[in-house]
């Protein structure tokens, strides 16, 4: 099994943020996280990439326990942060060099993994440019790049597409969709149509704890659309 | 081909933090103030050309006192605004080692420190021309000053550590480290001695700064006086890589 989650519980001071969150997931499986704001999906993200550490429960990478050994662990996963920070004065070649020297790849190999991610990920000549002067979708593939460098196994993307125009989008989708041929990837997104578009399992999270955990298809066909499926199974804080 | 994780991942680290104090202004502006105020202390507070001798007494008197203000200022940055910008979330989902970047950015800090000392030179050249001074003994204070400044650099390393606003670990970093210069000052020696006995304010003020570096100036090399400084080190970068892990905890 590429990741096994179990029993997944995170509170920060008195609020709960993840409240017992477990499911599995293979190669060749796109999940799609879906929520509302503060339903846990960054939080439940970052307990699997290791950046948190669980209150209770465990991630496994491969079997191998996140929270016990979390650097082995995480030399198998590429992480998209949410909202992509970079470092601003470095430029994509730069970074990404020093985010493969920092996985501990040599000179070499380091240099032929960023080609490779660069193009993955469509840099084009932007590669030269200062991170800072780059519009928000390049910023975006700049971080999915760093995500793929090392060619992990599971990548796990908090909202990869936000904030992109239609055609950055498309094309981020369609990256998605090719890397999830022979790999595990978790994304998360408000976009329920992308949900539709590239994720062959949608799990929907609300208060922390997961309400749905469905092919979108079968969501579509129990609740008649996504929408509504999203409507009936999560409270959101706007319907009072 | 994989190299040992921690070793690569600190050169990568030192490496972009280096990278980021030269390609930025701000280093080159600290590194200016320094040089500034350290010529003026030397040659307007210090006398040195009054005193006529030829040594760097003056000059490395006030080094303390300079650096504790020079060198909370570049350290502040090194982790609040990782922490700001939200990129230390990317540093600690790659596979490395705590220790590998505190080392780093602290060894990247230091550096900036050691060419703004690299940078006072011309003083040392200068006081050869003007007379014959004891040149073992001004190695001796360059390479204690270079000492005292990791200790300082070390200093805010952990302030940085704990804040998101660089100018909060600045002022946190300005204050202990003047707490602990300051140890060994006659002022604060005689409130302790107002409290405690004579012998324990002697006591605290063997933890100062100013108590190691004072030997040192004048060209005495106490091994006690490397290793306090080496502890200290060791100490703050042990802390800041607490305070750093702490951050999984949420």
């Amino acid at each position: 099994m590429l990741l096994q989650v179990d029993g997944l519980r995170k509170t920060f001071g008195r609020r709960t943020a993840v409240d017992g969150i477990g499911f599995a997931l293979d190669v060749g499986e796109i999940v799609g996280f879906l929520g509302p704001n503060g339903a846990g999906k960054t939080t439940t993200m970052r307990m699997i990439a290791g950046y948190l550490e669980p209150d209770e429960g465990v991630a496994k990478i491969f079997n191998i326990d996140v929270a016990q050994d979390r650097r082995r662990a995480q030399e198998r996963v590429g992480y998209l942060p949410e909202g992509a920070p970079l470092y601003g004065e470095m430029t994509p070649w730069s970074f990404l060099r020093f985010v493969a020297e920092t996985r501990g790849m040599s000179r070499e190999a380091a240099r032929h993994a960023v080609r490779r991610a660069a193009q993955d990920a469509r840099l084009g000549d932007t590669i030269d440019r200062p991170i800072e002067t780059l519009s928000k979708g390049y910023r975006r593939r700049v971080g999915l790049a760093s995500a793929l460098l090392h060619d992990p196994m599971l990548l796990i993307l908090d909202e990869p597409t936000d904030g992109l125009d239609p055609n950055q989008r498309h094309a981020v989708r369609d990256l998605i969709k090719r890397l999830g041929e022979e790999r595990g990837l978790i994304i998360s997104t408000h976009s329920l149509e992308e949900v539709e578009a590239v994720c062959t399992r949608a799990i929907i999270i609300d208060q922390g704890r997961i309400v749905a955990d469905k092919a979108p298809a079968a969501l579509k066909d129990e609740h008649g659309s996504l929408e509504r499926a999203f409507a009936a199974l999560t409270r959101g804080e706007e319907r009072v | 081909m994989k190299k040992r994780p921690g070793l690569a991942s600190l050169a990568a680290t030192y490496r972009r933090e280096l990278l980021a104090y030269v390609t930025t202004p701000t280093a080159y502006v600290f590194v200016a103030v320094f040089l500034f105020s350290i010529g003026l202390f030397t040659f307007q507070i210090g006398g040195f050309f009054e005193a006529r001798r030829a040594d760097l007494t003056p000059f490395f008197a006030f080094h303390p006192w300079i650096f504790m203000v020079f060198l909370p200022a570049v350290s502040m940055r090194l982790w609040a605004e990782e922490s700001r910008s939200g990129a230390i979330e990317l540093l600690m989902t790659l596979p490395a080692p705590t220790w590998s970047l505190v080392l780093g950015k602290f060894l990247a800090a230091w550096s900036v420190a050691g060419a703004a000392l690299l940078l006072t030179l011309p003083l040392w050249v200068t006081v050869n021309l003007l007379g014959s001074p004891d040149n073992a003994a001004i190695f001796t204070a360059y390479l204690a000053s270079f000492l005292m400044a990791g200790a300082y650099i070390a200093i805010g390393s952990v302030m940085s550590a704990l804040t998101q606003a660089q100018i909060v670990a600045f002022v946190l970093a300005v204050l202990v480290s003047f707490l602990l210069t300051a140890l060994g000052l006659p002022l604060v020696l005689d409130f302790f001695s107002g409290i405690v006995n004579g012998a324990v304010a002697e006591g605290i003020a063997r933890f100062s700064i100013l108590h190691h570096f004072d030997a040192a100036q004048r060209g005495v090399v106490e091994f006690r006086s490397v290793f306090y400084f080496v502890s200290l080190i060791a100490l703050c970068l042990s802390f800041t890589a607490l305070a750093v892990d702490a951050r999984r905890g949420g």
